[in-house]
């Protein structure tokens, strides 16, 4: 099944199963189905309470905070996941500080879902992982779709927590399939140490690198791995975290042996170089292992530049399946 | 001026001189951080005070201690809160501008609240119909983008939304011909949003005339604009007080007493009694502890 699929399947059980859950969003309603098809067939299932919206992203976002204040879910698809911006103060100054800003805390179930990223050829303002301009934001979580995690306990974990969460949908992400329960490929398989999936060669020992990703990378990076094992004799392992903020990989005890022994952690992501959630991972991994990393954490981003619309251009700004396996190699090697 | 219910007169005063006495605090040193009061503006929350529910939300702004007043007859709680003592409404977190008791809740961004009393009056128009939420926002509010967002979906999908805007002529510093095109009446026109302006300054007046308009958007959903135009007679915050000298204030008080001198001079001497009662009390209160988030 692919993610996209996965993906719309889980708010359709979601719906089915709350009747306090509301999606909101712009040109979501059927036979449209949304920009990328993923609320397809929801609102002829459930027409009072999959709603399209005019082009008012901060009035989403707003109504589905009041939703939620009243004792309803809300569910906000923000077309292009860079929109967000345009819901910033209803994101950050309204739903996330209402959860604590009251005194006592104020549950406030709300997803906001962002497609995001690039490959497609859409332009600076359509191509974009903005989850650095949201980090560290207290009351906020940010989690991210994997083809490893089903999107439905993800879309559950995130109401049980009371307080607004984003959820990053990679573009290219949505086309590619779920992965099946343990293998990856004939190379490696898969499992979930806490929300972590944890990506080994099948057999293998102690990994020569780590690699840390949020799930719209997940691909990029086995790639990566595939050739560092195939044509540099190197064994890889890969960590994918369903929730990208809060997330301390060293915090978690399943990880912590994993971490230890390898000989570089290298952290990947899409967002653009500067103030990164790399950076933030990073420091966290130098501050709990410093007496067990074997190198500095080597990271990966796009580069520091708005991202071409040429597809040649567009390619050398972001994170390539080369880009990891070179930051690799240079952080063995280099 | 009509003559007043004891009960009515007693409210009004008890605001004004809960933000007299704030104003002094500020002035002795006695409170940390910032206030914005809502003197010459006591009348608009005390007159819809009998028209709105305890099943209707209420959301304010930063100008809202009235509005907190007027729903809750709790000064102790409001006061504690801003001066940050034991028995605050939020724990001394929220502040002045930022409450939340039941269904009323302030923000301190402007605009901010419109599009979240809009998702809650969808709440309410599926769940508890003849409810509504009520927003009240000023006139420089309306600069927002906020605003329009709210009223269009407001509007498009038949909410229970009264906007009450307190259109006082200045937006801190900024007189309304200064930062607004237009008016508030056509701004509401451009939605197909009901409007309704009140001059009158008498609450039994300003009942009369908005009691069956707060009505139908209970009974015909869909939002309704009712914009005061009122007078602010004080400063934005604290000693930043630029009105322009020489205009003679507008102030509903200053009519009633020359109306009605002897019941005002009682029950302002028992609600100034009652403010300096609860300020002195409050005061020697211990902190605030914040059980955290």
């Amino acid at each position: 099944m692919r993610v996209a699929e996965n993906l719309n399947r889980a708010l359709h059980g979601l719906l089915g199963d709350d009747p306090s859950v509301y999606v909101l969003g712009e040109d979501i309603l059927d036979p449209y189905g949304g920009a990328f098809k993923i609320t397809k067939g929801l609102s002829e299932r459930f027409p009072g309470r999959v709603l399209a919206t005019p082009l008012s992203e901060g009035a989403i976002a707003g109504a589905a905070a009041g939703l939620a204040l009243a004792g309803e879910k809300a569910v906000v698809e923000i077309m292009f996941g860079d929109f967000a911006a345009l819901a910033f103060d209803q994101i950050v100054n309204f739903a996330a500080k209402s959860v604590t800003m009251y005194g006592r805390r104020v549950p406030m179930p709300l997803v906001v879902r962002c497609p995001s990223g690039g490959h497609r050829g859409y332009g600076p303002t359509h191509s974009q992982t903005l989850q650095k301009h949201f980090l560290g934001v207290p009351g906020l979580s940010l989690f991210e779709v994997t083809p490893f995690h089903d999107n439905r306990g993800v879309l559950d974990r995130m109401l049980a927590l009371g307080e607004p969460c984003l959820l990053f949908e990679d573009k290219v992400l949505y086309t590619r399939p779920m992965y099946g329960e343990g293998a990856v490929d004939e190379l490696f398989t898969w499992r979930l140490v806490d929300d972590v999936a944890v990506v080994e060669l099948a057999g293998g020992g102690d990994p020569d690198y780590t690699l840390i990703v949020p799930g719209g990378l997940a691909h990029r990076a086995v790639s990566a791995m595939r050739t560092l094992l195939l044509e540099h004799d190197l064994a890889g392992a890969l960590l994918v975290p369903s929730r990208l903020h809060p997330f301390d990989p060293a915090g978690v005890p399943g990880l912590v042996p994993l971490l230890a022994r390898t000989g570089l952690v290298c952290v990947a992501e899409d967002g653009t170089a500067g103030g990164t959630w790399g950076e933030h991972v990073a420091a966290g991994l130098h501050t709990r292992l410093w007496g067990t990393l074997r190198r500095p954490v080597a990271l990966v981003s796009s580069a520091a530049s708005v991202i071409p619309t040429a597809v040649h251009l567009e390619r050398e700004v972001l994170v390539q399946d080369t880009t990891i396996r070179s930051a690799v190699l240079e952080g063995l090697h280099g | 001026m009509n003559g007043l219910a004891d009960e009515d007169l007693a409210l009004l005063l008890l605001i004004r001189c809960f933000e007299r006495k704030l104003l002094a605090l500020f002035e002795q040193g006695e409170l940390n951080g910032t206030t914005h009061t809502c003197l010459g503006q006591e009348y608009v929350p005390v007159s819809l005070r009998p028209l709105l529910r305890d099943s209707d939300w209420i959301f304010s702004n930063h100008r809202g201690h009235g509005h907190y007043l007027a729903r809750f007859d709790d000064p102790e709680g409001l006061l504690a809160e801003i001066m940050g003592r034991k028995g605050a409404v939020c724990d001394g977190v929220g502040g002045s501008q930022h409450l939340r008791r039941g269904r009323y809740l302030s923000t301190g961004v402007q605009g901010q609240s419109m599009p979240v009393a809009a998702g809650v009056a969808l709440h309410l128009s599926r769940h508890e119909p003849g409810a509504l939420a009520c927003a009240y926002i000023g006139d420089g509010t309306w600069g927002e983008g906020a605003v329009y967002e709210a009223l269009n979906l407001a509007a498009l999908w038949r909410l229970p939304l009264l906007v009450v805007v307190e259109h006082n002529g200045i937006a801190q510093s900024t007189p309304t011909p200064a930062q607004m095109a237009g008016t508030v009446a056509g701004r509401a026109a451009a939605f197909g949003v009901r409007h309704h302006a009140i001059d009158a300054l008498d609450v039994t007046a300003v009942r009369r005339e908005v009691a069956p308009l707060i009505e139908t958007v209970r009974t015909d959903p869909g939002p309704l604009v009712l914009e005061f135009r009122t007078h602010r007679l004080g400063p934005h915050s604290k000693g930043d007080d630029v009105r322009p000298p020489g205009v003679r204030p507008v102030d509903w008080y200053a009519a009633y007493r020359a109306a009605h001198p002897a019941q005002s001079a009682r029950v302002e001497a028992a609600a100034r009694d009652r403010v300096e009662r609860v300020a002195a009390e409050v005061a020697a209160r211990p902190p605030a502890v914040w059980g955290g988030a």
